[in-house]
């Protein structure tokens, strides 16, 4: 019997339908991942089964989980069930745990509200034992843990009454590669142990071909194709599993056009931030984000920028586009230094969020020419100009009276790279520019990036922590951690003979599609 | 902790010094001699005189300042240009009727706004919530002087539960004494009662939206029960600000409503003293309000940190 | 239009029309005093009845109304005119000397209510309109700075200012530009709700005898008047009473219309 039966679930919240005739099944001990783009509902599908969906929300169908009839019981008896026989991981570690509270009390309350017969403290330090947190004392506050100690905090939560199923929505999407391969070990060990259901939510095919045994492709509220992974991914059926699974893989074409001239040049730069004194009378300390970085980017040369967060290389960025001061060491653009205004309009930025980059009160126009500020006399052919910059995004002229929020995630960042070109700028850096996109959309982008870069002869710093993309849109690579860069040369043989041990411990800890037919790995 | 407390504690003394100048400055402006005017228009010049040397006012400002604020600081206000008593011992006997009014009607307030708060915020846009809504926003429309007079009108003069007007006095008993400040500090509440309810509920339904009030549901805890452990502590943060600024709006709306009963507070002391021009009470009573709003605004600094860790670690 | 747009809208515009119209033609003289015919109740001649000199209640709410409206305008107008300025500065250089100053004044200024300044500008210059304008209007600065700061922080990290700086924008053009159009609603929505306050402290001060003096009408004096006749006129009470409560009522509904109206675009732009 399944642990697991959810039949022809469909969802809808008010007039807007959600999810259409989901059918899907979990046996104990099983890991099973749904995966798709935003807005395929699989984030609704793991609330559906804890029943912790929106008030607004319709269901009808079937969701049997043990033999409950979940859409047929009445709150009092879910709260029972929810946290004892289903547990439940959330994507975001930094919020889902309660800021004022101790972790030990809060995997202690879970304790208390179905297991009387324990005792609940002694119980969760058990429990955070078993979640790999030994070291950390119970009366630890969350935001004195990092990201990667909070999810196992929120693991430990969801197991701590030892349920049959464990539902993880997205479990690693906020955290670092290398810790990300740390909570999926983690995942997959528990829920052997245990002999638990995995039910897991993830946008990265990679992720799923790592961790699952059978895997449900789901789209615009429906479950497209469903399968054992392996023969899936190894051949799948469905036009958008395919799309979806080339899209995942997706190489880019270079032209080769890196001149031997350096054009920016990074020496030595140091960045301090004071930190808050510690103690009263105590000198305040210092955190070094930028220890001692030197490199150049050469003239139509691309450049990748790796590193997980909090390496400095958010901080780099910014003191290269001269928004922050730097300690020690020099940045030069062709001589000049960043600090001097005549070079800000030879260097441009586009961002990651495509959300938060753009005024919303203001229409297309004004704001892809908001560079033309940095020019001495405004261009005569500024409309022509923005219309054209708008074409060679792969946008209308005519958009240029729209506001950003006529337009999705994947247009804007169009937008945001056509603001930056819009001056024709020297050198572009590219701040996790793919990061926040769908695996298709992204696939366009860089298609994009690729095309303009064999137009205009780009010369870029492409900042990512997703060594996949770095992998096909760079010539070079610079690995970055704490603060200092600590490997870099030819992409190519960066990934594959990687001599530095940091290095290797990335490109050994990013998850991969299992290679198949002529396709290459990714790694 | 340490930190925070040294560092809240300095930045009060600052405010404190601040404040006491910025006052004493304003009733240095002002026009008239105090002497003179205690010894009536006609007095002789030599009389004024010695008058003038036994105040102090001859010596220079920055002198008088540094007296008025030592010997304020040993409980010593000064003398009353007007009944020629010790100010500390005028303020005192009043203090023992604002202070008691303004506490019953925080007390009050906070009664009447967390259950309202909090009922409101577990009933969001259903009719409950929405008559609970409705009542605050009449409640902050309400002047509370006029809310006083209605409710004289209705208790005292009409029912007549209770007096009109005037304070029975400690020495009667505590039941005599609460019971005469009881409609005052009615008065006084609701309105603020109002405010802080809708506070309490919008500051509750921002927490009911946080990742962490799912977490909470998804350990199986009920929606009341999630609000209870999980939301209520976290939105004790605003709450606690208004709190705060209520403390010293009730001593100053307590100011107003001491004129509709005709009780004997620092609000009756103030406004006889300004038509009086007995300046030295003014400057006293005055400073005397802004030290109490400075030292709530402190210890809501301090209960912060109580609420919330991140407070005792960041700084 | 939602149904508190409309109301708030309906209630405040009658108070200003009323102000308006008081300039040109009111049913009675509001200054006549026609000792006769005082104490009236509401009947059909005196709408809102007479006071103890037997003028028209009606025609003083009228003019009230001018009062009332001038003190609360003005005073907002100080709280925008210096409080948006110096939260826009303190935002735009967070965490430096001069963003703890502003905000370290700012409390400073909340630990003088707007009845304790009011106090001491009355014992140094004495009563009047002018002086209860400044005393609320001091208030209202740092309300308007801290409304601000906190909203435009938030605005100062999001990429769109950054693009901005990557464009070679000064501090001053960016919070005039980008921020100060971004925080145009929050500061619409706190006027109205400060304009509303305005009013009642405005009524409080004239209770009191702070705010304006004889023969100005305004709605508190007409309360400090009906003070020791409620029990035999309580329509002395219950007219300017209601007066206020209504228009406060007004402007507060029409602040929280304003608020749902005006803030779901900023979502839709982010969704």
């Amino acid at each position: 019997m399944n642990l697991l039966d959810i039949q022809t679930l469909s969802l809808s919240i008010g007039e807007t339908p959600i999810l259409r005739d989901v059918s899907l099944a979990i046996a104990p001990g099983e890991v099973v991942a749904v995966t798709g783009e935003s807005g395929s509902g699989k984030s609704m599908t793991a609330l559906a089964v804890m029943q912790l969906l929106p008030s607004a929300a319709k269901a009808s169908g079937k969701i049997i989980l043990d033999g409950h009839d979940l859409l047929a019981l009445d709150e009092a008896t879910l709260c029972t069930l929810r946290g004892d026989l289903a547990g439940m991981v959330f994507q975001e570690p930094m919020t889902a745990l309660n800021p004022v509270q101790s972790i030990g009390a809060q995997v202690a309350e879970t304790v208390g509200l179905h297991r009387p017969d324990l005792d609940p403290l002694s119980h969760a330090r058990e429990v955070l034992d078993r979640v790999g947190l030994t070291t950390i004392p119970l009366s630890r506050y969350p935001h004195e843990l990092s990201g990667g100690q909070r999810q196992r905090v929120v693991i430990a939560i969801a197991i701590a009454c030892g349920p049959k199923l464990l539902i993880a929505d997205e479990p690693t999407t906020a955290l670092d590669v290398t810790t990300q391969a740390q909570i999926l070990a983690l995942l997959k060990q528990l829920a052997t142990e245990d002999g638990m259901g995995l039910l897991m939510i993830t946008h990265d095919l990679a992720v799923v071909a790592q961790m699952s045994d059978r895997i449900a492709v789901m789209r615009h509220g429906e479950v497209v194709e469903a399968g054992d992974t392996h023969t899936l991914l190894g051949a799948p059926q469905h036009p958008y599993t395919q799309a979806l699974l080339a899209a995942s893989t997706h190489r880019v074409d270079l032209p080769n056009q890196v001149q031997d001239m350096p054009l920016l040049q990074v020496q030595n730069v140091v960045r301090d931030y004071t930190l808050p004194r510690s103690k009263l009378f105590v000198p305040a300390g210092t955190l070094r984000a930028v220890d001692h970085v030197s490199f150049d980017i050469k003239r139509g040369e691309r450049v990748g920028l790796v590193g997980e967060s909090g390496c400095g290389k958010s901080t780099l960025t910014r003191a290269i586009l001269g928004l922050e001061p730097v300690q020690g060491g020099s940045i030069t653009l062709n001589g000049t230094p960043v600090s001097d205004p005549s070079v800000r309009r030879r260097m441009q930025v586009v961002f990651q969020d495509p959300y938060g980059s753009f005024n919303p009160r203001h229409r297309v126009a004004r704001l892809i020419s908001e560079p033309f500020h940095l020019l001495d006399t405004p261009p005569q052919d500024r409309n022509a100009r923005i219309a054209d910059a708008l074409t060679d995004v792969g946008l209308s002229p005519d958009d240029a009276h729209k506001y950003p929020h006529q337009f999705s995630g994947g247009q804007r960042q169009r937008l945001a790279i056509a603001r930056a070109l819009i001056i024709r700028p020297e050198l572009v850096i590219f701040d996790e520019a793919v990061s926040a996109l769908d695996v298709s959309v992204r696939a366009q982008i860089l298609d994009l990036i690729a095309k303009l870069c064999g137009q205009y002869a780009l010369t870029y710093l492409f900042i990512s922590h997703d060594l996949s993309v770095v992998h096909t849109i760079t010539d070079r690579v610079l690995v970055m951690q704490s603060g200092k860069i600590v490997e870099q040369g030819e992409t190519e043989t960066v990934f594959n003979q990687a001599t530095h041990t940091y290095t290797q411990t990335l490109i050994d800890a990013a998850p991969k599609l299992p290679t198949t037919g002529g396709e290459r790995t990714l790694a | 902790m340490l930190r925070y407390t040294v560092k809240r504690l300095l930045s009060l003394i600052i405010s404190l010094a601040i404040a006491s100048l910025l006052i004493f400055a304003v009733i240095e402006i002002a026009p008239g001699d105090p002497a003179s005017f205690m010894l009536g228009i006609n007095a002789a010049e030599d009389t004024l005189a010695a008058l003038r040397t036994e105040l102090g006012l001859d010596q220079p400002k920055w002198q008088r300042y540094l007296s008025w604020v030592g010997g304020m600081m040993q409980g010593d206000f000064g003398t009353s240009y007007q009944y020629r008593t010790e100010v500390a011992d005028m303020i005192a006997d009043r203090l023992w009727v604002s202070v008691p009014l303004a506490l019953y009607a925080l007390a009050l307030s906070t009664l009447i706004a967390f259950p309202a708060g909090i009922y409101a915020a577990s009933r969001r846009g259903k009719a409950a919530d929405l008559g609970v809504m409705g009542a605050t926003q009449v409640g902050i429309a309400i002047p509370n002087f006029w809310f006083a007079m209605m409710l004289v009108l209705i208790f005292a003069i009409h029912l007549r539960w209770f007096s009109a007007g005037g304070f029975a006095g400690w020495d009667k008993g505590v039941w005599a004494a609460m019971k005469s400040l009881t409609l005052p500090a009615i008065a006084l509440a609701l309105p603020q009662a109002a405010i802080l309810a809708r506070v309490m509920r919008s500051s509750l339904l921002d927490i009911l939206d946080e990742d962490f009030m799912r977490t909470a549901r998804a350990k199986g805890l009920s929606r009341g029960a999630a609000l209870r452990h999980h939301g209520l502590r976290n939105a004790m943060i605003p709450v606690l600000t208004i709190l705060g600024l209520q403390f010293s709006f009730l001593l100053a709306g307590g100011i107003i409503i001491e004129q509709v009963f005709y009780l004997p507070g620092l609000g009756r002391l103030i406004f006889q003293s300004i038509s009086a021009r007995d300046l030295i009470v003014v400057e006293s009573v005055t400073m005397l309000l802004v030290f109490a709003v400075i030292v709530v605004n402190f210890l809501v600094d301090l209960a912060y940190a109580a609420v919330d860790p991140r407070l005792r670690a960041r700084t | 239009m939602s149904r508190s747009l409309i109301l708030g809208g309906l209630l405040s515009a009658l108070m200003v029309i009323a102000a308006l119209v008081s300039f040109v033609w009111t049913p009675f003289d509001h200054t006549a005093l026609n000792i006769p015919e005082k104490l009236q109740a509401p009947n059909s001649t005196h709408w809102f009845g007479t006071d103890h000199f037997g003028r028209d209640m009606f025609s003083m709410i009228m003019v009230g109304a001018r009062t009332s409206i001038a003190v609360a305008c003005v005073a907002v107008g100080i709280g925008v005119g210096l409080g948006v300025p110096l939260g826009l500065w303190a935002a735009a250089r967070q965490g430096s000397w001069l963003d703890e100053v502003i905000m370290r004044g700012n409390d400073l200024i909340f630990a003088f209510p707007s009845l304790v300044i009011a106090i001491l500008i009355t014992a140094v210059f004495g009563a009047g309109a002018i002086n209860a304008i400044i005393a609320i209007g001091i208030f209202n600065i740092p309300v308007f700075a801290r409304v601000t700061r906190g909203a435009a922080l938030p605005l100062w990290t999001r990429e769109f200012i950054l693009a901005a700086r990557v464009a070679g924008k000064r501090g001053a053009r960016i919070s005039v530009e980008h921020i100060l159009p971004n925080i145009a609603n929050l500061l619409i929505v706190q006027a109205t709700i400060q304009f509303s306050l305005g009013i009642l402290a405005e009524a409080a001060l004239s209770y009191v005898g702070l705010g304006a003096q004889p023969p100005t009408p305004s709605w508190g004096r007409m309360l400090a008047d009906a003070q020791t006749l409620v029990s035999i006129a309580p329509h002395m009470a219950l007219v300017p009473g209601f007066a206020i409560i209504l228009t406060v009522m007004g402007l507060n509904v029409l602040g929280d219309g304003l608020r749902d109206a005006l803030d779901p675009k900023l979502r839709v732009s982010r969704a």
